[in-house]
Parts: structure tokens; sequence; C-alpha cells
């Protein structure tokens, strides 16, 4: 068995030994995203399970082991890793978990050592955690990420974004019902095998897949009626995870509506993109700033893939980063980075200018850069574009999904008023 | 024909409209929860009175509707759509409607935009809020708005929550206050909390008309938004019904009523709520039960015909009064548990009066009140001790348990635990003022369901599926519990599940344990709300060890106290107490008067109690100085109020440029001296906002967009409207990501509202536009970038600044940052060293530079220094400390400081920390977990005050007594 070896902060690490012998727990997030990302873990020699478990232990858990004013996000993800490990359905000494860590001024960077502080009041100090991060924060000897895993890794986010939008763009269309999601998990299997094979990072191959998936996707038998058009901002968990938002897209699209979930190609760059803000605004090393800007370049480079290949086949593309950044421009400043930060209100413009207006702006109760990106902007975003129809809606262990969906339906009653207006009006004109 | 049906959280309403949108049948019931039943009972009423009804098209609405008309076949329509549909149709011309329903407040604005304001999840119910209040006040509901009416002056009740409201309230009442002007009170504050909670920056003008159950019925509370929104609005004839009558509208397909009937009769829900295990398996676990907790019993003697020595104890506590007298063995000879009915002085009166009916020729030897209102009765009747209530409770539990090592108590209004260590009181919890509500949450549940406290309680003992209810604020649960009934959870399962949410949030929420090994396995539970077998039961199974339950589990506290007088009396031969004697009883006055006190901006409400014979007791004071009419000693050794008076030195200086306004709240509480001396040296006068006060916070509260976010953060809407209101045209308030760095944590960030307020005053301040308002983002961490970067942006507004003047301007304003800290530091310094001299303990209140502001402290820092204790900051010991590593990542400047100088303080025996938390501080939901392992695991004790709007000074006191206490000063 592998031993347990710590640094010189005490820190444990996850060692060579461990990569042979644990088996890596991270919690879900996207479905699609995480699905493929996990495969390029598991082609890499790692052992991985990707969390999706669910019901109101999680929360418990969390409430039992973390501050109760802690971030929702916090709660849920704690509680599911350690639920997992009480579940008596691993061996816990050969157990190994990894979560992600951006850094930042948000509550959000110091997830991993609320999990650890969780981890010793639970007695399970002896699980390695893993950070997942680009910063070259939390060095262990037995994970890396190598180049090619980080090509992997981007390709898989592209891949990512596009099944995610296509998907979500066919689905509520469908003549067929499961056409749209049995294709989503033909295509995760597909480039989980690809990359299996050594095949599907290279641009040349990525801009190919891309074509093909985008291709089947728009030959799914549609019938295109009028759909009310939410889209979904907000923390980054709880925006995209079903534990964290109650399953927001699936009550959604029970009312007959067409969820737009921005991808997570845009939030990657804003992160990337804030280093070069910070050097713009306060000054700092130039070097630093070419380097980053070549890195900002290469993930643009990836953005126009994934525009082109949506475009070509009938879907509405994302905005260009370029595009969505210059909208917040006098709304909100470039320096405000914290969560999800401008890109935040920046995508709420994006989607009220391409025609959804109406909007669920998640959060966790009281998220802190949310007061101001978020509840903060939406006076100004509605004065800008009065068509947009907000609402803001809190997660957290005692909000009550019945109150949630509640408020909901009254920003879905106001969308459908507005959704009938435009048909008879349209109808009008064609008489 | 239409028929609408609205089921709301607490009543359902049913309507007819006839063709022409005629009302032609309404009714108005409580459901008390048993909404099915009510749904089947409606109809088939309808249908008698109106045979033609069946064929009329129907829809529902209402918040507790939605999973029933699905299952129904019923189209659903959400309340706030049919409401406006409602007012589309019947008043015409409507510009806002204001509606407060059971739970909900909502404002709709139908013209220039239609926009739909909802309660947050936070903000609490309204009716539900006006009931609570009502109960609190021990009034009938309708007798609230005739009180109200007869009120003479308002006071300040927290417009956020119902559970702030109460913490607000009952001081007040214990306090003395007068019914009626509490009422009017409660009334102002929901005005409040929906004005500025749901308006968001946008007025409220036009044709307004008001909805809904509180509005209907109360006229004093409609007079309130009258005066508030300065307008005349309408309450229109079925006001009560336009949800039912939008739903009406709206419906657009009939239905089969026996089918709809039999199918609601047949609705259970999901059946899909999370649950517990049963609290009892069977009659035979419970008899166990019972036969083990019958042990820990004090024994009953008669008081009438007594002839030893008698020791009195008391407790006037939140909702209740208790009292009991001993004899010299500790037994009990009498006691009484009376519901306080807000005035402590009365009922003590009784009890003592009765006393002395019994027994009048009683022997009392000694006696001790503790509680909130310990002073007044202290006062009052010349009681000979008042003690802390944490001691009082520590004194009885030992009595059941000689080594007992963990006491909670679990009141009407308050939990209060706290782990005993070396025989010392260590590690006091009370609960914060967002998850009170434990006794007298279950007490308005019961009554809200139409049970007594103790047959719902009994309810819940054998129930097969106590529904999880999580452990947060009692809003919250009240939802959740609508949630569980829906999904199908008797009556049984919820009472047994509010038991186990007490437990869970006197647990996790106040205490924050996750195993029993962590409170220790010896346990004394006390408190009104133990003596329920199922809160009892719960808290044994969630903790896992069996505690022990005193058969006085209510009267603690007075046992307590009691018992405490016993052991102080000073002659010991024939001790005879102070307490007032028969006569002076029955010639006893109890008169109050409310005054504003005027010797300091904090401008303290108090009431001044007189007992006849000139005796007279204030309460509502922050310092002593009301009562000695002298100053305290202030900043000789009070850090905070030295840094206060050095931040107003900074004056304008007239300038060539013009004015330019600071705002003074957040982190201006420490950039002061930087931003002042720089745009002094740049030629402007810089005006900086007035203190802050309750007035200043109203003039911006409108146009705040979040309602969860701190206070502080709060304040900054007022005083930049303050500025803008005195003329200012150029107001300076700039993002900041980074603060300086000071070598102590791994980054040196703002919190993100630290960093980016400005932009929220920017987007949400309407008045923003008449003025130039900069909010740029700086970088004051680089010093040698600052000032080209600084010129960079000022020249967008100021074209004629040049690169040198903000060069040199730069220099004096990091010149003056420091000068300003190395002052600060300096005199805490002082005051350390003099207070070590004068043996004096240091108190390290410790938060952030903004704490500073009085009308955020609420003056606690004279409240502590009034115990004669020094107090510092932590930013004075911080220097004192190297760089070291935290179990938390260490990136925020402020919140490095307090890592220090909790580690610094494990090192000296004079000082102790005291952390001041804002309330909505996101940040500092792991800062305070960090501070407490520093202190703890040197065996320090750890002290947290959360702060908000308004704050419980009742609460903050027994914290600091109990920490003195704990520590041997008091």
């Amino acid at each position: 068995m592998a031993e347990l070896v710590y640094d010189e902060t005490g820190r444990l690490l996850f060692t060579k030994e461990m990569k042979e012998e644990y088996t890596i727990l991270i919690p879900m997030m996207m479905p699609t995203h995480f699905n493929i990302m996990k495969s390029v873990l598991i082609h890499n020699g790692y052992k991985m399970e990707l969390l999706d478990t669910d019901g109101p232990e999680i929360a418990q858990t969390g409430l039992k082991y973390v501050h109760n004013d802690t971030c929702y996000p916090a709660l849920l993800v704690i509680g599911q890793l350690i639920h997992a490990l009480e579940s008596g359905k691993y061996d816990i000494h050969k157990t190994a978990l990894m979560i992600t860590q951006t850094g930042g001024g948000c509550r959000a960077s110091n997830y991993i050592h609320l999990l650890r502080k969780a981890l010793h009041k639970a007695g399970l100090d002896f699980v390695p955690i893993i950070s997942l991060n680009l910063s070259g924060l939390e060095k262990n000897p037995g994970f890396s990420l190598t180049l090619p895993m980080i090509r992997e890794l981007a390709a898989g986010l592209v891949y990512g974004d596009v099944i995610m939008l296509a998907a979500n763009q066919t689905r509520p269309y469908e003549i067929t019902k499961g056409q749209t999601n049995a294709l989503v998990e033909k295509w995760t299997q597909k480039i989980s095998e690809e990359f299996a094979n050594g095949y599907g990072y290279k641009t040349k191959e990525i801009e190919e897949s891309l074509y093909e998936i985008c291709k089947e996707f728009s030959q799914i038998k549609v019938k295109r009626v009028p759909k009310v058009k939410v889209g979904v901002v907000g923390e980054i968990y709880v925006k995209y995870a079903r534990l964290g938002n109650n399953d927001l897209e699936r009550f959604l699209s029970e009312q007959d509506c067409e969820v737009c979930l921005p991808g997570l190609m845009g939030f990657v760059m804003f992160k990337v993109d804030n280093r070069l803000e910070d050097i713009k605004l306060y000054g700092g090393n130039k070097l630093k700033y070419s380097v980053v800007n070549m890195l900002m370049n290469f993930l643009k480079k990836m953005e126009k893939m994934i525009i082109d290949c949506t475009k070509k086949y009938g879907f509405l593309p994302p905005s260009s980063y370029n595009h969505t950044k210059e909208l917040v421009k006098g709304v909100i400043g470039y320096g405000s980075k914290m969560g999800e930060g401008w890109l935040l209100t920046a995508e709420m413009l994006e989607l009220a200018e391409t025609g959804f207006e109406n909007i669920v702006c998640t959060q966790p109760f009281g998220c802190l850069p949310n007061h101001i990106n978020g509840k903060g902007a939406v006076r100004k975003i509605k004065s800008i574009n009065p068509k947009a129809n907000i609402v803001t809606i809190d997660y957290d262990p005692g909000a009550p999904k019945v109150n949630q969906e509640n408020r909901i339906k009254l920003m879905l009653a106001v969308a459908r008023e507005e959704l009938e207006k435009t048909i008879s009006k349209n109808s009008k004109k064609k008489k | 024909m239409k028929l609408g049906l609205d089921i709301g959280s607490t009543t359902i309403k049913c309507v007819v409209l006839d063709d022409k949108n005629k009302l032609i049948y309404n009714t108005y019931e409580r459901h008390f929860s048993q909404i099915t039943e009510k749904i089947g009972e409606i109809l088939a009423r309808v249908r008698e009175t109106l045979p033609e009804a069946v064929n009329a098209k129907v829809s529902m609405s209402g918040s507790a509707g939605m999973g029933v008309a699905e299952s129904c076949g019923i189209d659903f329509v959400q309340e706030v759509y049919a409401t406006r549909v409602a007012a589309n149709t019947f008043i015409p011309g409507t510009d806002v409607v204001i509606e407060l329903g059971g739970e909900d407040a909502k404002i709709l604005f139908l013209t220039n935009g239609l926009e739909v304001r909802m309660n947050g999840t936070c903000a609490g119910g309204t009716g539900a809020f006006i009931d609570q209040m009502a109960t609190l006040l021990n009034v009938p509901l309708e007798e609230l708005d005739d009180l109200a009416k007869k009120y003479e002056k308002t006071y300040t009740i927290a417009s956020r929550c119902g559970v702030f409201a109460k913490t607000d309230i009952q001081p007040l009442l214990n306090q003395g206050a007068r019914k009626s002007d509490i009422a009017e009170s409660i009334f102002q504050a929901v005005v409040s909390q929906t004005v500025a909670g749901l308006a968001q920056g946008r007025e409220i003008t036009g044709k307004i008309v008001y909805l809904g159950g509180p509005l209907t019925f109360m006229s004093e509370l409609r007079k309130c938004f009258d005066d508030t929104l300065n307008t005349q609005g309408i309450c229109p004839e079925n006001s009560l019904y336009y949800v039912a009558c939008g739903a009406a509208l709206c419906a657009e397909k009939t239905i089969d009523f026996d089918e709809v009937i039999e199918k609601v009769k047949n609705y259970h829900g999901s059946g899909n709520f999370a649950f517990n295990k049963p609290l009892f398996e069977n009659q035979e676990d419970y008899n166990q039960f019972k036969t083990r907790h019958d042990k820990a019993t004090v024994t009953q003697k008669e008081l009438k015909g007594y002839t030893g020595k008698a020791y009195i104890g008391m407790d006037a506590g939140s909702t209740t009064v208790k009292a009991v007298v001993l004899n010299e063995n500790g037994e009990l000879l009498y006691s009484e548990y009376m519901p306080s009915k807000g005035n402590p002085v009365d009922l003590i009166k009784g009890f003592l009066n009765k006393v002395y009916e019994i027994c009048p020729e009683i022997d009392i030897a000694s006696s001790a009140v503790t509680g909130y209102g310990e002073e007044i009765i202290k006062n009052a009747f010349d009681v000979d001790f008042g003690i802390v209530e944490t001691v009082a409770h520590f004194t009885a539990a030992k009595y059941f348990m000689p080594d007992v090592e963990f006491v909670i108590d679990i009141g009407g209004q308050d939990i209060k635990c706290f782990k005993i260590h070396n025989g010392a009181i260590d590690n006091i919890f009370l609960n914060e003022a967002c998850s009170s509500g434990c006794g007298s949450f279950l007490q308005t549940f019961a009554n809200a369901l139409d049970y007594s406290i103790e047959d719902f309680a009994k309810m819940g003992l054998f129930a097969k599926h106590p529904v999880d209810l999580g452990s947060r604020c009692t809003v919250f649960m009240n939802s959740s519990v609508k949630q569980a009934q829906k999904d199908g959870a008797t009556i049984e399962d919820i009472s047994a599940g509010l038991s186990l949410s007490v437990v869970k949030n006197a647990l996790y929420k106040v205490i924050r344990a996750s195993s029993p090994d962590e409170l220790g396995k010896k346990v004394v539970v006390q408190g009104g709300t133990f003596l329920n077998d199922a809160v009892l039961r719960a808290f044994e199974m969630e903790m896992g060890v069996n505690v022990v339950r005193p058969n006085i589990a209510g009267l603690m506290g007075a046992y307590g106290a009691a018992l405490y007088s016993m052991s102080k009396v000073e002659n010991r031969e024939n001790p005879k107490s102070s307490i007032i004697d028969k006569q002076g009883l029955e010639n006893f006055v109890h008169e109050i008067k409310v005054v504003n006190c005027g010797m300091c901006q904090n401008n303290c409400r108090l009431t001044v109690n007189s007992f006849g014979s000139g005796k007279k007791f204030i309460a509502g004071n922050r310092c002593e100085r009301p009562i000695t009419k002298k100053k305290s000693s202030g900043e000789d050794n009070n850090i905070y109020d030295y840094k206060l008076k050095l931040l107003q030195s900074y004056k304008p200086v007239k300038g060539k440029r013009g004015k330019i306004g600071i705002p003074m709240g957040l982190n201006m509480y420490e950039l002061l001296p930087f931003w002042h001396s720089f745009f002094t040296s740049l030629g402007f006068e810089v005006i900086c906002s007035p203190l802050s006060s309750r007035k200043l916070y109203q003039r911006g509260q409108q146009t705040i967009p979040s309602d969860t976010v701190c206070f502080p953060a709060k304040l900054m809407h007022g005083h930049v409207q303050t500025l803008i209101d005195q003329g200012v045209d150029t107001i300076f308030y700039p993002c900041l990501s980074y603060n300086f760095d000071e070598g102590l944590g791994d980054n040196h960030y703002n919190c993100p509202v630290v960093a980016y307020y400005p932009e929220v005053i920017n987007n949400n301040m309407k008045d923003i536009q008449k003025i130039i308002f900069i909010k740029e983002y700086f970088g004051i961490h680089r010093k040698k970038d600052f000032p080209k970067k600084a010129f960079e942006k000022l020249s967008h507004y100021f074209p004629d600044v040049t690169q040198n003047q903000v060069k040199k301007a730069a220099d004096s304003a990091y010149a003056e940052y420091d000068k300003y800290m190395e002052k600060i530091r300096q005199k805490g310094n002082e005051i350390i060293s003099n207070a070590e001299k004068e043996g004096r303990h240091i108190m390290v209140l410790s938060g952030r530079p903004y704490h500073v502001d009085p009308e955020i402290n609420h003056g606690i820092d004279k409240l502590i220094s009034s115990f004669g204790v020094s107090i510092v900051s932590e930013d004075i010991i911080s220097p004192r400390v190297e760089k070291f590593k935290t179990g938390v990542l260490n990136q925020w400047t402020y919140h490095s400081r307090l890592y220090a100088a909790a580690k610094y303080i494990t090192e000296r025996k004079d000082m102790d920390l005291i952390q001041l938390v804002s309330f909505g501080c996101g940040v500092d939901a792991i800062t305070t977990d960090e501070v407490r392992d520093i202190l703890e695991k040197k065996g320090k004790i750890y002290t947290q005050i959360k702060i908000d709007e308004i704050t419980n000074l009742g609460a903050v006191k027994i914290r600091i007594r109990s920490l003195l206490a704990a520590i041997g000063r008091e």
C-alpha cells in the first residue's frame, strides 16, 4: 500500500504509488465536458470516477462539515465528496479527491482548504486531495498535467461546448424524443475513444470532428415552433451543476423552453484575459504579458472553430469573446475579475442581444461577486435592453425548490406574453 | 362563468365571476395546511350554491397551488401574473400594485416597463411576520392595528426578516416600551422592508393599489405606506381576491367537478420528502426513555409555614419569566413559570406578592436575578445579585451533574450553550440573530396549525417519517414545511421534523459541532423547549448520547441564580437579603418614559423606568454617559475612539480645482488619509460624507439592489446620496481589487464587495448621472506604477493635470498613509503599555477598518470598555507577528491581520480577542473558523459578535460578560 507522504508544509501528497493504487473522485459539474475530461485522465493512467450522486444527504453532509455560511457550492462539493467516502462504496485508504482551483479574490479559492478542514473533522486526514489548476498551485509527484493532457483537455472543452450548444438548440424541437440525447452520448464516447487512440486533439482533427458533430445534430428531424427562449447565467457551479440548481435545465425544458447556457470557453478566456487586464490596469511584466497573450490567441483560435462550425450548420453560434467583452464596456469595468466578474454581466447582455431576453441569473445565497455583477447589474442591463426579463435566483440548502420555481414561473409568464405578442405581430405582418 | 382558486401559504380564496367579470361568489378561509381537504370542500360548496358553476372555466393560482393544480389537471397561473391581469381588468390605469400575503411581499410595476418584484428567499414573510409579532406582543391580530393608531413614538426595528425584528422587539418589551409604539414600529418595519427590499431603485408613484390580507385588514399599515411613499393608495373592494380573480380571468378550460374533487382527495403529493428515523419505535421505547429522565428531579417542599432561610432566584428571560424559592438544601419551595407578556417588572412583583402571601414570615437570606431583564429587576426590587445567564445555568447544571462538560439551553427565543473546561465556562455559543426561533418557533407553528404546543410536540413522538427540514432559519422552515406538506408529509411527520430541526439548528448552526465527542459525553440540557420529549429525544438521537434533563429544565436559570445567591452570601451566620420587603412591595410603583439621549451621535432611545421614591433605571443606553453624565474615558483606552477622531481630523482644504467628494465607508475608513492627501496635493478640496446615521442610511436605502449584501456596503448608497444632496458634483470612489501588501499573507486582495462596490453604486443610483462619478480601477499595491497609471485615468477627467503633479501627489499620499498607520499603531501601543502598567485586561476588538463606524459597530466598543478593559484593534498588533502558515488560503489583506492578531494574543495572558462580523460577510464564514482554530489550539476562548443594521446589545452583553467571567475578570 502506498505510503503517506507530506510536503514541508504538512500537506498530504498524491504520490506516484497512489497513481497506481488509488481511485480519484471528482464532483460532477457539466456532464458532457466532465465525461470527456474523465476519459482524458483515464487513458493517461489515472483511475477516475465522476460523482453524480444527489439527494438531501449531500447538503446535510456538507452542513455538518463546513461552516454553514460558506457558499452553497462549497457545501455541496465537499458534502458530495465526504458523502461518497462515507458511503462504504470506496476503499477510503485507496481513494483520492480532486477539485479545481482557480485562485483569485473570491471565497471559491478556498474550497480546497475548506475540504481539507472538513476531511480533518470527519477523521479522513489520510485522503489525499489533488488540486486541478493551471496556475501551478499545490504540486503533487503523482499527478502532473503534461502538455498532451492539456491539449486534450482544451480539445475536450471545445467539444463539450459545441455538443452542449447543438444539443440545447435541437432537443426542444426534435420530433423523435431522445434522439438528441442519444447523439450526445454517442459523441461523448466517440471522442473519448479517439483520445485513447491518440487522435482528436490536433487542431485539424478537432476541426474535422466539430463539423461532423454539427452536421449530425443538424440532421436530427425537428419542428421549429416558437418557444420561450431562456438563458441561464450565474456562478459557475450553480449555473451548470444540476445538484446545485435543483436541475434547473430540466425544469425549464419541462416548461417548454429552449435553454441557452453560455459555454465554458468564455469563462476560461475570461480567466486568462484577467491576467492581461491586471497588467494593463496596474502595470507589470511585459514578458508575462506576451506569454499570456499567446495563450489568449490560442484560445481565440479554438473559439473561432466553435463559432464557425456551429454557424455553418445553422445553429445560433456563441458571440465571440471580444464582442461579449465590448458589450459590457461602460457597464462594469474590466478590472472586476473575482468570481465570474464582468463576464456574468456581459453574458446577460449577450443573451438579450441574441434573442434570449429571458434570463435566469443563478447564484449561491450571499454570493459576493454576484452582488456586483449579477443582482447589482440587472437594473443597468434593463436600461440598456428594456426587453430583458431577468429573474435572480438564490440557491442554498434552505431555499426550497418550490419558491425558486414559483419565481421562475413568474418570469416565464411574462416571457410567454411577450412571445404571443411577437407571434401575433408576425402573423399580422404576413397578412 | 369563470372560477378561480388562490391557494396561498395560509389561506384559500375562491371566486366565481360571471360573463361580465362580475364577482358573484367568493370565499376566504384559513386552510391550516389541510390544503387538499379544503379545496375539495370548497369546490363541493361552490357547486351547491351555484349549480351552474359546473360549466365554469377554472384555473388555480397561489404559491401552494402549484403541485396540486398539475396533478388535478387544473391550469396553473403564477400568482403575480394573476394579480396583474386582475388589476388591469378591475382598475385600469393602475401604475403600481403592492401586495402583501401570508408569506410574500410583491410590488408590480404595471406601467412604463412592466416589472414584477417578489421578496427574495431571505426577506421572510410579511403576513406571517405580523402574525408572529402579534403573538410576541400577546395581542390578537385585530388589536395590533388599533394599538398602532395610538402610537407616540416609533422605534427602529430591523426591516429585513422576522427573526431580526423579533430580537429587536424583545429587549424593547423587556425594557418596558409601550406596546402601541411597538405596534406602529412593526408596521413601519414592514413598509421599509417592502419598499427597500423590492423597489430596488424604482420609484413607487402614480396610481397605487394595495392588495392582500394585511393591507386589507390593517388601516394603520396602509397609512404607513401612504406616509412613506407620500401618496394615497387605493385598497379596492375585494382586495383579498385579486389573485383568485386573476386566475379566473385566465381560465380557459372547464373541469369535471366530481373528478377533480376525487383527484384532490387522493392527492398525496409525491411522497418524496426526505425524512429521518422515527423518534420512538414503540410505546415501550418511550416508556424506557421516560423512566431514565425521571431520575433527574428536584424535590418539591412546602413553602407555606416554612421557617428556615429562603433563597430567591429569578430569570427574566426573553419570552418567559421564571422564579423560584429554595430552602437551604436547594429543594424547591415554590416556583413560577410565566410568559413574559412584555413586562417582567409586573410579573416579578406578582411573584413576590404571592410569596409574601403564602408565607408572610418568610426569611429571605439572599436573592439573585439573571436574564435579559436582569438590570431592571435588580434595580426595581433591590435584588442582591445580578448574574449573567451563562453563569446561572452553569451553577444549576453542576447541581445535577458535578462533572458536566457541556450545557445547552434552548429557550423560547434563544439558544445558549457552552463547554466547561477546568471548571470554568469556555466556548460560549449563542444563536446569531439569524437563526433564533427555537421554542417560540415551535409555538408559532403549532398555533398556525391550530394546536397547542404541547399537543403539537407530542404528535411527533411516534411519527413514522419525520420530515427532514434541515437546519436553517425559521423563515426558510416555513417554506420547507409547505413543500413537505405538498409532498405528502403528515402533521405528525412535520411535528417530529420541526423538533429535529430545532436540534439541528442548535448543533450545526449555533455550535457547529460535527460529532458528540467534540462537546463531551456529559451533557445537561435545559430550557423550556427541552420539556418536550420530542425535542429531547431528537437531541439524544442526533448527538448519540444520553443526556440529563432535570425536571425543572424550564427553571434552570432561576434555580441557578438562587444557588448562586446562596453561595455568595456575605454574612454566613445570619444572611439577610436586601430584596424589597412586604411593605415596600405594597407601595411599589413603576412608570416608564421614553426619551432620546442625545449625548453623542448614537443618540440612543432611552427607556427611563422610575420606581417611586426617586429610584430610576435607564435602559437602551450603550454607554454609561446618560447615567453618570460623564463621558467615558474614550480614546485613552479605546483605539476605536481614537481612530474615528483621527479620521475626522482630515478636513477639506480649499483648492484651485474645486471640490471632490469621498464617501466615508468601507475601505475609505483606512484609505482616507491616502486619497485625502493625494487630492489635496493636486489642488482639490476633499469633501467627506458625514458620519453614518440612520437617516443617512435611509437616504440611499431605495437604491440597494441586493438585500443580502453586508450592511457596511449598503451604507455606501446613503453616503454617496448625501454627497450629491450637498451639491458635490464630482465623487471619487475607486475600485480596488488589491489592497496594500503587508507581507502577512499569500496575497493581498480586497473582498469582492469592498473591491467593486463602486460598480453597484454606478449602476443603481439614479442621481449618479447628475455628477461625475470616478470609479476607476487603481493599483495602490504597485507603488512604482501607480503615478503613471493614475495619471492615465485622471487625465481623462481632468485634462490639465500633469504627470508630475500626480507623481508628487502620489508621493504625498503614500507618505500620509504610512504616517496615519504609524500614528494609530503608536497610540495602540500606548494603550497596551498603559493597560500593562495598570493591570487592565486588553480586548483585541477585531474586524475591518470600517467597523470603526459607530453606525456599524453600534457602540459595542464603548460597551466593552465600560467593563473596564482596554481596547485595541487587530491592525495594532498584527505587525508584531511574522508571516505564518494558516489552514486556509490567506489572501485578503484585512483578514491576514486577523490571523496574525489571533496568533499574537495566544502568547499573552492579558489579551483576548473578540471578532466583529458583519452579517452577510461571506468572507468571514472562512475567517471565523480559522481565527477560532488559532485561538483554541492554544487554549484561548473565541468570541464572535455578529452585527447588522441593528444589533441586539443584550446578547452582546451576555457574550462579553461570560467571556469576562470565564477569564476571571467579572
